[in-house]
């Protein structure tokens, strides 16, 4: 660990513990990072200083805990984005890229902010864009100047403007919680005396379905974040589980023992047009559509043990997907279609695994033995899960590469079920 | 079935407020010792509850009616030998009670995935469903319904927890 990324570490749990007297937020430890870290200089931006809380901070935090980046120290000194950087200063300082930016007030209160993002090596710009915020915007400006960062360099979207959902335990109390990905302004969307499980974000982020027990058996709600309101997707005699959108946002899959044993169908996110998706004289749940909606992954004990296995959305014939081991369970396509992450039981527990669609290679990604609930960030490179550490229940992220991996707890809680949510619309 | 029982209670005590003496001036500053009176207590009705002898019986610890829970093997959903003189009981008890109904909860122990461990639990719940079913209680009487992993009795891990999270819990109208 260098001196700034222990320095930063201390920094983000003084933070952290602060924050925690008024209310319990996520905070971030990075265990593990790339082999090849892009460096990268975030020079302070000229006018910050009238920002009541600064965007620069926002930015290097989110590419460092990102574990592809190093940031190259520059010194307190502003750099506006007028001028052209001084190249051959910056490549003898190691840094591959630079972003400078100025902020100026602007009508009502807000303020314009400038940024330019420079190639040190080809002494072109990468990028140049314009934002207006608000000094109470300074996070989400921070976020979305680090994903046009984290595009230009890496060519996959960044997800720093996303946000996560997921579940806190403290006592008695059931909390589904909603926090930027980085783990700041966590909201509740739900408090319950009794277990809410399997969040599953609607495409355009609007809205989350999940399971809530409040009933004493399980219940399947879709929730407008904005509003509040709640709708019953699912509540038949026996119980409701495992929702999962569609890529459209127009169905949900659930599961449901109306009929007898846990069995696939969709329904309408307002509970109307329930449709049998398949029929089996075994388990089958956990379904998940993939990208394009052609699939539907699930998880079925009709071969004995639990393993991962495939239908056409549209029905017919189930295809099993995992052979490997005795217990391969909560299949996640990911968002660009190449891989799926699951639970995999092996000789260490219960790990995250990754799988090829295309190949069917598969490889452990973790090195904790109590994995559960993986999902893949809208980018298809993290996966975030739930995983247990001294005891306590804790979310996790590792790259879909195994390489980088953080760490996300609250203290005094236990927190489970993550969910990660789609890009900003 | 809460606000029912909540709104009739709210009756109840309405009621008792209207049949108390008025206050009026005449009669003097004496105070009316109410329990004990004449009228003697007053009982508390619960239309939830409302099955005289039977409800005593699944509440008395000498009756076996008052015992709910079914223990499981690992990854097992037969009922045991030592838990049929039990399902027998409320079996018996639910086809002689046609009014009566019943939430049965299966329950897994907490190892692997939540909501495979889901369906494990109403495999235990369906079993127990079905053998009450073939002792004569009826379909409507009874929901299955599972808390997974969810709702542990026991929170120590170990095999004996484990053992004793492997349930299925029968519960009659009013007790969930």
């Amino acid at each position: 660990m260098k001196l700034t990324d222990l320095f930063r570490y201390l920094l983000i749990t003084l933070l952290a513990a602060t924050a925690l007297s008024a209310r319990a937020q996520l905070s971030i430890e990075i265990t593990g990072a790339g082999a090849n870290r892009f460096p990268v200089a975030i020079a302070v931006m000229e006018g910050e200083s009238q920002l009541p809380r600064g965007v620069t901070d926002v930015v290097r935090g989110d590419l460092e805990r990102s574990g592809l980046f190093s940031l190259v120290e520059m010194g307190p000194k502003p750099v506006g984005e007028a001028a052209t950087p001084d190249f051959a200063y910056l490549r003898t300082r190691g840094a591959d890229a630079i972003a400078v930016g100025t902020v100026v007030p602007a009508q009502s209160g807000k303020y314009e902010l400038r940024m330019r993002l420079y190639d040190t090596r080809q002494e072109a710009q990468l990028d140049a864009l314009t934002l207006t915020m608000t000094p109470a915007q300074y996070r989400i400006t921070g976020h979305k100047i680090a994903d046009i960062i984290y595009e230009r360099i890496t060519g996959l979207k960044g997800v720093f403007s996303t946000q996560i959902a997921y579940v806190v335990k403290s006592g008695k109390q059931y909390k589904l919680q909603i926090a930027d990905s980085d783990g700041a302004n966590p909201q509740t969307a739900l408090a319950s005396n009794e277990p809410i499980i399997s969040p599953s974000w609607s495409p355009d982020g609007s809205r989350l379905a999940y399971v809530s027990f409040e009933a004493k058996k399980p219940v399947v709600y879709v929730h407008t974040l904005a509003t509040g309101l709640r709708a019953v997707a699912a509540n038949f005699k026996g119980s409701n589980s495992a929702p999962s959108w569609s890529p459209d946002g127009s169905r949900l899959a659930v599961v449901l023992t109306k009929d007898g044993l846990s069995q696939m169908y969709t329904v309408n996110p307002d509970g109307s047009g329930v449709t049998r998706l398949a029929s089996s004289s075994s388990i089958d749940t956990e379904p998940a559509f993939s990208h394009d909606g052609q699939w539907i992954y699930f998880t079925s004990d009709r071969g004995g043990s639990p393993q991962i296995y495939r239908i056409p959305a549209q029905g017919g014939r189930a295809e099993r997907v995992t052979f490997e081991g005795s217990y391969n369970v909560t299949p996640r396509p990911s968002p660009d279609g190449q891989t799926m992450t699951y639970i995999a039981r092996t000789a260490n527990g219960f790990q995250v695994a990754i799988m090829d669609v295309a190949t069917r290679q598969f490889a452990v990604l973790t090195d904790t033995g109590r994995d559960e609930s993986p999902s893949f960030a809208p980018n298809s490179r993290m996966i975030l899960y739930a995983t247990e550490i001294g005891g306590r229940g804790v979310l996790a992220a590792v790259s879909s590469d195994g390489r980088i991996k953080q760490r996300l707890s609250v203290q005094a809680a236990d927190v489970r079920e993550p969910a990660w949510g789609p890009l900003p619309r | 079935m809460r606000y029912p029982l909540a709104a009739s209670m709210l009756a109840l005590a309405l009621l008792a407020g209207c049949s108390s003496t008025p206050m009026t001036a005449d009669q003097g500053a004496s105070v009316e010792d109410r329990t004990a009176s004449s009228a003697g207590t007053i009982p508390t009705v619960r239309p939830d509850q409302m099955q005289g002898a039977g409800l005593a019986a699944l509440r008395d610890p000498n009756n076996i009616l008052s015992k709910r829970a079914i223990m499981f093997d690992y990854d097992s959903f037969t009922i045991r030998g030592e838990f049929m003189p039990l399902v027998e009981a409320h079996g018996r008890f639910l086809a002689a009670n046609p009014q009566m109904k019943m939430l049965i909860q299966g329950s897994a122990d907490e190892r692997g995935s939540r909501e495979y461990n889901l369906a494990l639990g109403q495999k235990r719940s369906d079993a127990v469903k079905k053998s009450l079913m073939l002792l004569g209680a009826k379909e409507g009487q009874i929901e299955s319904v599972s808390l997974g992993e969810e709702k542990p009795q026991c929170t120590e891990r170990n095999e004996a927890c484990y053992a004793e999270n492997r349930r299925g819990e029968m519960l009659y109208a009013g007790e969930f």
